[in-house]
């Protein structure tokens, strides 16, 4: 048991086998693979491959039909309360309460996490500073912009410092500049060991992460740098890799 | 009959459209024309005042001020005319989700005045692909073929202008490239596309463009012209550390703006600034390797940063 | 918000104070044909009494079935011919107590009240005179014989459920479309808003008609409450009462966003009133006079009278025509709001 920990202990992410079924339907098939501490590794597929379902097992969310898989060192079928203290989690729909200021909401979560209240007092003036957003402390989260409260959304889903933290779509709409501040913050987390799980629909996130995986009817039909991917599939963006795999599915979702 | 006369040459027109809800200006002075036949897109992301836009000119909501017709009615005094005659598809794919795909499209046939064999012919393309799930219910189908099935509704009239309020948010990119193919047929049968999209990339789809933000137009061109009068020189760099690269050339006094791009950075320099040897070996002090650095034409997202930026 | 911390106050206050099934002030209508010291005593003491309210006075047996008919009195006290002089001479006399039993509850309330405060004055004889006197007073309920307790809630389960198909459903109905979005594709489409309204309703319209009948069925055959007036008039009366309820839910609808606000303005706008103020459960008369007043706006209560009157009570049309003319001019002025509300546009 010890050797197996520490065997791991640089692994994030391993799902070995990892199946949901609902009824006759398999959502994730079988997928294998796993995530380095500090990777940004890129979950991509259609609508409809599997993806969230695979996230939600992830997140100790669903309970997997088959195979099994350790989050932040924890079992997800079983240990899906430690899972869940040691992830960060944020998706494009609902990340913050828009009826709470900035500051309640950073406070909320920090409070759901178990974190002390001199801690979150300490983090949140430094994250105010980090974001430059000293002015809107006092605002309404539901006030903002959409591109201000994704950056917010995303340092609250780490505020807890997790070892991971999943993102759902989490730039859609958002405008270009403000895309990219997103993923500086990104690289900025990753940069403090947090490791970043993300899923995109825009291509070209897709060529920030160290690796990706293309999901193709609930299997993982490719997994590797988006480099090799290029090379792999004779192609030069991660978007015509996409289409090559993506038009192979049969199923909608 | 004068006034239509006048107008009629352009499918859609605006004139200085105002709209503010509470104290949030949605849209400030837009205008902007779309000739017959065209397929002009609204380009900008969420909360740029697209919708307000499309719902101004589809007469669902009034504008605080200016004007605006549509095939060559007003869209205050004639909205009777105007509802007669466009298509609509709203950004949420507003389907009865209890209802079959036939179902639904013979519902709208039926709202239409009209029936699915009287223009099949245009929406035929498009309706075969789910076909196949004719009796499965609308909740039940993909996201890619809830936006088939939303499109075929909104042709099923024949409509002379359509109205597409992001129909490819939340849509993977291959069912998205579908679409625009699509669009694309539409076209070549002569209706009058209005397009909105948060993506760039689907910007060089359109005839013409006009790029929006905080309810204000920052140009409207085609997609070349937009593109060949970015003011200046981009670079696209690569090194094998790329965080510590992008900080670097945002520290470095040759460029004037750089940001992460797929899997280069791309870094705007003025053509003063333009020296590609000294940028290397400002680099290769700096301690990077395998720096690639080549001079490359903008995208319009990298248009779109530059006005918006201004 | 408010409301959840508002409402356990006003329904404390309401059923503690306001509402209160207890009888008070019966209007009562008496019938002397002979004018003597006994009957005026008898009188001024049912009148004293905070349970009743003489408000008529007749003179012929004729005039009985008019007071009732327009509901001017919940009981008529008659004194039989020469009540004064048979009690002197005889030391027996006869009242007749005529309760209208509709609401069988009530009715055993209030002519138990009357028979002791009659009984009381014969005491009272008793005590000046020493003298066996006798008064009997003979209880007829009217309307509903067995004093079933069906006579009083069918009408007034037929006002609450044809409200809440019609009103509620029709608002959720629409508000729903606003919901998903498809009222945005309908109102851009050359349909005219009328028929986007119309389509809506009928549906609902159709349901209320078909639970109307059902619920005649159930009470004439299970409950055995017969129609004793015609049925043609109750079928015209129900119908303009769907008529009101689903403009009512038409207004819901216009100024509702979302299928909760519908459902909560309409529960707390519609149902709760309907329950408490159309005096289906408890007397209007009985209520603080704010309360009567704004009883006045329920269409129930409009309803409930009528059909009251006309199944239970087999009165004619003309009998209701005050209930008909409210009801009417209700349903005219919210058909008329809500479709200048309802917008051609989304806002």
């Amino acid at each position: 048991m010890e050797k197996t920990i520490q065997h791991n202990s640089n692994k994030v992410i391993i799902a070995e086998n990892l199946t949901k079924r609902f009824g006759n339907f398999k959502a994730v098939d079988n997928i294998s693979f796993e995530v380095e501490r500090g990777e940004i590794f890129g979950f991509l597929g259609a609508n409809g491959a599997g993806k969230t379902t695979a996230m939600r097992m992830l997140c100790g969310l669903s309970i997997p039909t088959g195979g099994k898989g350790l989050v932040a060192g924890y079992d997800i079928g079983k240990q899906t309360e430690l899972v869940k203290k040691n992830i960060g989690y944020m998706s494009q729909k609902f990340s913050l309460y828009d009826d709470l200021k900035v500051w309640e909401n950073i406070e909320l979560f920090g409070g759901i996490y178990g974190m002390k209240d001199q801690e979150i007092k300490e983090k949140t003036d430094e994250l105010m500073r980090a974001l430059d957003f000293e002015s809107e402390r006092n605002k309404l989260v539901g006030s903002l912009p959409l591109g201000f409260k994704q950056k917010l959304a995303f340092s609250v889903s780490i505020f807890h410092n997790p070892q991971v933290v999943f993102l759902d779509e989490p730039t859609g709409g958002v405008d270009p500049i403000t895309r990219r501040q997103f993923w500086e913050l990104i690289y900025d987390a990753t940069s403090r060991g947090i490791t970043v799980f993300v899923t995109t629909h825009y291509m070209d996130e897709a060529e920030y992460c160290n690796r990706v995986s293309v999901m193709v009817d609930g299997k993982i039909e490719a997994l590797d740098s988006p480099k090799n991917l290029k090379k792999q599939f004779n192609a030069n963006s991660m978007d015509e890799v996409f289409q090559q795999l993506a038009r192979k599915a049969k199923r909608g979702d | 009959m004068d006034k239509q006369n006048i107008q009629s040459e352009s499918a859609i027109s605006c004139k200085s459209i105002n709209k503010t809800y509470d104290a949030i200006e949605a849209l400030k002075g837009v205008d902007f024309e779309v000739e017959r036949g065209e397929i002009f897109g609204i380009i900008g992301p969420d909360g740029a005042g697209k919708t307000t836009l499309f719902r101004i000119l589809t007469t669902l909501i009034l504008a605080d001020s200016g004007t605006a017709s549509v095939d060559g009615f007003d869209v205050v005094n004639d909205y009777k005319e105007i509802r007669k005659r466009v298509g609509y598809m709203p950004g949420k794919f507003s389907l009865y989700q209890d209802l079959t795909v036939e179902e639904n499209l013979n519902f709208f046939a039926t709202v239409f005045n009209t029936t699915i064999e009287e223009n099949y012919e245009l929406i035929k393309d498009i309706y075969q692909q789910i076909e196949p799930f004719k009796n499965r219910r609308a909740g039940k189908l993909s996201g890619g073929m809830k936006q088939k099935l939303a499109l075929s509704c909104a042709l099923i009239h024949k409509p002379s202008v359509l109205f597409l309020d992001e129909p490819t948010t939340g849509v993977d990119p291959v069912s998205r490239k579908e679409f625009w193919g699509m669009l694309k047929n539409l076209k070549a049968q002569g209706i009058t596309i209005l397009v909105s999209t948060p993506y760039m990339d689907e910007a060089s789809l359109c005839d013409r463009i006009a790029l929006i933000q905080n309810g204000q137009f920052l140009k409207i061109d085609t997609p070349k012209n937009i593109v060949s009068q970015y003011e200046n020189k981009l670079l696209a760099v690569q090194s094998d550390n790329m965080y510590k690269l992008l900080n670097d050339l945002r520290a470095s006094e040759l460029t004037s703006n750089c940001f992460a791009f797929g899997d280069k950075h791309h870094v705007s320099v003025s053509s003063e600034q333009l020296s590609i040897n000294n940028l290397k070996e400002t680099l290769d002090k700096l301690g990077h390797t395998n720096i690639e650095i080549r001079e490359i034409e903008p995208t319009i997202e990298d248009c779109f940063m530059q006005l918006s930026q201004k | 918000m408010m409301i959840l911390l508002l409402m356990p106050i006003i329904q404390i206050i309401l059923f503690g104070f306001a509402l209160t099934t207890e009888v008070k002030d019966t209007q009562v209508a008496v019938l002397v044909p002979t004018n003597d010291e006994a009957s005026s005593r008898i009188i001024d003491k049912l009148n004293a009494s905070a349970y009743f309210d003489v408000v008529a006075r007749i003179h012929t047996t004729d005039e009985i079935q008019p007071v009732f008919r327009d509901a001017k009195a919940k009981l008529v006290v008659v004194f039989e011919d020469h009540f004064g002089e048979k009690l002197r001479h005889n030391g027996t006399a006869h009242i007749q107590l005529l309760a209208d039993a509709t609401d069988p509850n009530a009715a055993t309330s209030f002519t138990f009240y009357a028979s002791n405060i009659i009984n009381s004055y014969q005491q009272e004889l008793m005590g000046e005179n020493k003298n066996p006197y006798q008064i009997t007073p003979e209880v007829k309920m009217l309307f509903n014989p067995q004093m079933k307790s069906s006579f009083n809630f069918v009408p007034g389960v037929l006002g609450m459920i044809m409200l809440l198909i019609c009103a509620m459903m029709t608002s959720i109905a629409i508000v729903r479309e606003k919901e998903m979005g498809t009222m945005e594709i309908l109102l851009v489409s050359p349909m005219k808003p009328i028929y986007i309204i119309l389509s809506k309703i009928t549906p609902y319209f159709v349901l209320s008609c078909v639970n109307f009948a059902t619920i005649m069925v159930l009470s004439v055959f299970v409950l055995g409450v017969p129609i004793a007036g015609s049925f043609m008039s109750l079928v015209a009366v129900s119908l303009l009462y769907i008529f009101v309820s689903l403009s009512f839910g038409l207004l819901v609808s216009t100024i509702t966003h979302s299928q909760q606000a519908a459902m909560l303005v309409s529960g707390m706008g519609l149902m709760i009133p309907v329950m408490l103020l159309s005096g289906m459960m408890f007397p209007i008369e009985n209520m603080p006079l704010p309360l009567q007043f704004i009883s006045n706006i329920v269409p129930a209560k409009w309803y409930i009278r009528a059909v009251k009157a006309i199944m239970i009570e087999g009165l004619g049309i003309t009998s209701v025509l005050k209930e008909v003319g409210v009801l009417c001019l209700m349903g005219i002025v919210l058909v008329t709001i809500s479709l200048k509300k309802f917008k051609v546009r989304l806002e």
